[in-house]
């Protein structure tokens, strides 16, 4: 009995890994009726793997039965794997008991689709339904919706969830296309608008009415493969940028791509997972999202794909030198964020410190900033007086000598010849 | 010219008043009060373990006072929102000298200064209390996150620690809100003392023995599904890895070494 429990696990947490969401933050829930389990508002990493990837639920798919035949996904119909299902009561057991332990901060639920879109939508609804209902568990769920389940059965779950999620897959339409003939982004596109409205539509009523249950507090997510197929850089944030504000998502995720077959459509087994794009296309995102940035400032026609020896922040400033040097006992907030190596911890410490009186360098230090990397872009009460304006490559020069990227060791896209 | 720096340590060793207490955050406060009282000038504070008699300065001991180190707080309290007030709390428990004093300076600073003084992180005490708090907090988080509860087979879940700040007073609120159907223990072994939850409140607690339920002979003391649940957890583990994206440094900043004796996966 525990040993096929095992097995199942080994199987549908291995199906399941490819799918990075990991976010447990921005639930409330509260453990109200003294059962067990409760949000926590910044989420908590119970544990990271040594790929250095945080583990912080447990994510499983419920079956890897599939009935879509997706060349990048392990669990695709063609595959030559072995198959296995958990049964409702075998989820909410390890669930519970890797709970009360301290293992983890709740559930990640997805399936492959088996019979059809309802049928898998109602039996990960019976899941969480037994959690919630028969098992007083407060925890954080992360539920997969099911592209094509009806309305009643999603509405029923967000009920439930604090996170529910569609993954794009590829970033355009073509790539899908190309890879899951199909699939559409249409189909994610309905499910994503139809739970955004609901969000909307819950909290309007709970102004009203304080008893209105909680629906999808976490709100929404989607993931997107990159380097699967020949997008840009420029596609693949224009299409994040585009669902950040059409659906008020809380993250995109970029997924390296990790070749599982021979599929000529494809990277060939064997090629490095792009992780220092993934890590580039992470950095755009937070400085769309916290950094005031709009992505047509970091990529555009003229720069369609991100430099992989600096960051795009730095990048976007050494195109930009005319808004350099930067006061830092003057300048306003969104302009001491711009500036590289200053952070949005640092940059709010320094509006705040500057109105006691002018912000020396040794100050700057201790706050945190990287001094180094900024000395170039910003002039505060004692910097030194600097003849000669550098040009950005000479910038450039100089921040690339005295840093050392994780990188370099391993150029992920380099073959080697020996 | 004489060195800036030596002229300072010259004037503080020789005109310099030593105010000893006795190490709680209330000796700490009443130490505060005292100095309002008097006003000595430059004052260094030191807790009697670490008091080394000094023939250049005057030294008096502060009678700790719950009356005078209320005061202190509620005048704090007055001036500094709650996030604040938990910073000085949390450097407190950092448990390091330098902070007695970086508190002590912080606090005359701020009663000596108009509202919104804590702003100003130009300050050598205020940043020092702010990073340092900042700490603390990521080791509180840390113990949320590494605790592994092991379940006995009276049906307790057990844990033992030693974190490397005396964060448990900040650990309450959380697993009593979590866990609030179990019983559990969280044990600081460094620090001799631990919290109990009895499905009703919780309480401070003293063991003579450490019980350390790793060990192989006391595994009679464990739930009979304790073992399998650590398995299937370690399973879990190495399935959600991915080997071709390993990547070490990265695994090791996240869950450094010294942790790793807390947890299930890595033992």
């Amino acid at each position: 009995m525990s040993e096929r429990l095992r097995e199942k696990l080994n199987i549908l947490a291995d199906a399941a890994k490819y799918d990075v969401s990991c976010s447990s933050s921005g639930s409330d829930r509260k453990n109200t009726n003294k059962g067990v389990g409760n949000g926590h508002h910044s989420g908590i990493c119970h544990t990271y793997t040594e790929d250095g990837r945080c583990v912080s639920l447990l994510k499983i798919l419920l079956t890897n039965h599939c009935i879509f035949d997706c060349a990048y996904c392990v669990s695709r119909r063609s595959n030559d794997i072995e198959r296995a299902a958990f049964t409702v009561d075998e989820v909410v057991e390890l669930t519970m008991n890797f709970y009360r332990r301290n293992y983890i901060e709740g559930l990640f639920l997805s399936s492959g689709i088996f019979k059809n879109a309802d049928f898998t939508m109602e039996r990960l609804l019976r899941v969480v339904k037994k959690l919630r209902l028969e098992e007083n568990y407060n925890g954080y769920i992360h539920l997969k919706t099911i592209p094509g389940a009806s309305d009643e059965l999603i509405t029923e779950a967000g009920l439930y969830a604090d996170r529910m999620s569609i993954n794009l897959e590829m970033p355009t339409e073509t790539g899908l296309k190309l890879l899951a003939p199909e699939k559409s982004h249409q189909d994610v596109i309905k499910p994503l608008g139809f739970v955004k409205n609901q969000i909307i539509q819950f909290k309007e009523e709970k102004k009203l009415i304080k008893s209105v249950p909680k629906f999808v507090p976490a709100g929404q997510s989607t993931q997107m493969v990159i380097g699967a197929t020949p997008e840009t850089d420029k596609e693949i944030m224009y299409t994040a940028a585009n669902f950040y504000k059409s659906f008020s998502l809380k993250r995109v995720y970029y997924s390296g791509y990790i070749p599982i077959s021979n599929d000529s459509r494809m990277p060939i087994l064997g090629t490095q997972p792009p992780l220092l794009r993934e890590n580039r296309l992470y950095q755009t995102d937070w400085l769309m999202r916290f950094y005031g940035f709009d992505v047509r400032e970091l990529l555009n026609d003229a720069n369609p794909h991100l430099d992989t020896d600096i960051d795009p922040k730095l990048s976007w400033a050494l195109r930009n030198m005319q808004h350099f040097p930067v006061d830092i006992n003057t300048a306003d907030y969104q302009m001491i964020l711009r500036v590289p190596g200053i952070g949005v911890g640092s940059a709010q410490k320094i509006v705040q410190a500057r109105k006691f009186g002018k912000l020396y360098i040794h100050q700057l230090k201790k706050i945190g900033i990287a001094y180094n990397r900024a000395k170039h872009f910003i002039t505060c009460a004692d910097s030194p007086y600097q003849l000669k304006d550098f040009q950005s490559h000479e910038i450039k020069g100089f921040i690339l000598a005295e840093s050392q990227s994780k990188y370099l060791k391993t150029p992920s896209n380099q073959i080697l010849l020996f | 010219m004489p060195n800036l720096f030596q002229h300072q340590l010259y004037k503080q060793s020789i005109q310099s008043m030593i105010y000893i207490f006795d190490g709680s955050l209330e000796g700490l406060l009443t130490a505060v009060f005292e100095w309002f009282e008097r006003k000595p000038g430059l004052t260094k504070i030191v807790s009697k373990e670490r008091y080394q008699p000094n023939v250049f300065s005057q030294s008096f001991e502060i009678l700790t006072e719950r009356t005078k180190a209320d005061r202190v707080w509620q005048g704090l309290t007055k001036r500094l929102d709650k996030k604040w007030m938990r910073q000085v709390y949390c450097s407190y428990l950092s448990e390091k000298p330098e902070l007695h004093q970086d508190i002590f300076d912080f606090c005359i600073y701020i009663f000596q200064h108009p509202a919104g003084a804590e702003k100003n992180y130009g300050n050598a005490q205020v940043l020092s209390l702010a990073q340092t708090a900042r700490k603390v907090e990521r080791e509180k988080h840390r113990m949320e996150a590494f605790i592994r509860f092991q379940k006995t087979a009276d049906g307790l879940f057990y844990c033992g620690i030693d974190p490397d700040f005396n964060v448990i007073p900040l650990l309450v609120n959380h697993f009593r809100n979590r866990y609030a159907d179990q019983q559990w223990i969280i044990y600081d072994i460094k620090r001799h003392y631990g919290i109990f939850y009895n499905l009703e409140t919780v309480e401070e607690i003293e063991m003579d023995i450490d019980i350390n339920l790793l060990k192989k002979s006391n595994q009679h003391l464990l739930d009979e599904q304790e073992v399998l649940y650590a398995d299937l957890w370690k399973n879990y583990f190495k399935s959600t890895n991915i080997v071709a994206r390993k990547n070490t440094k990265l695994h090791t900043q996240h869950v450094p070494k010294r942790y790793w004796k807390y947890l299930t996966e890595k033992l």
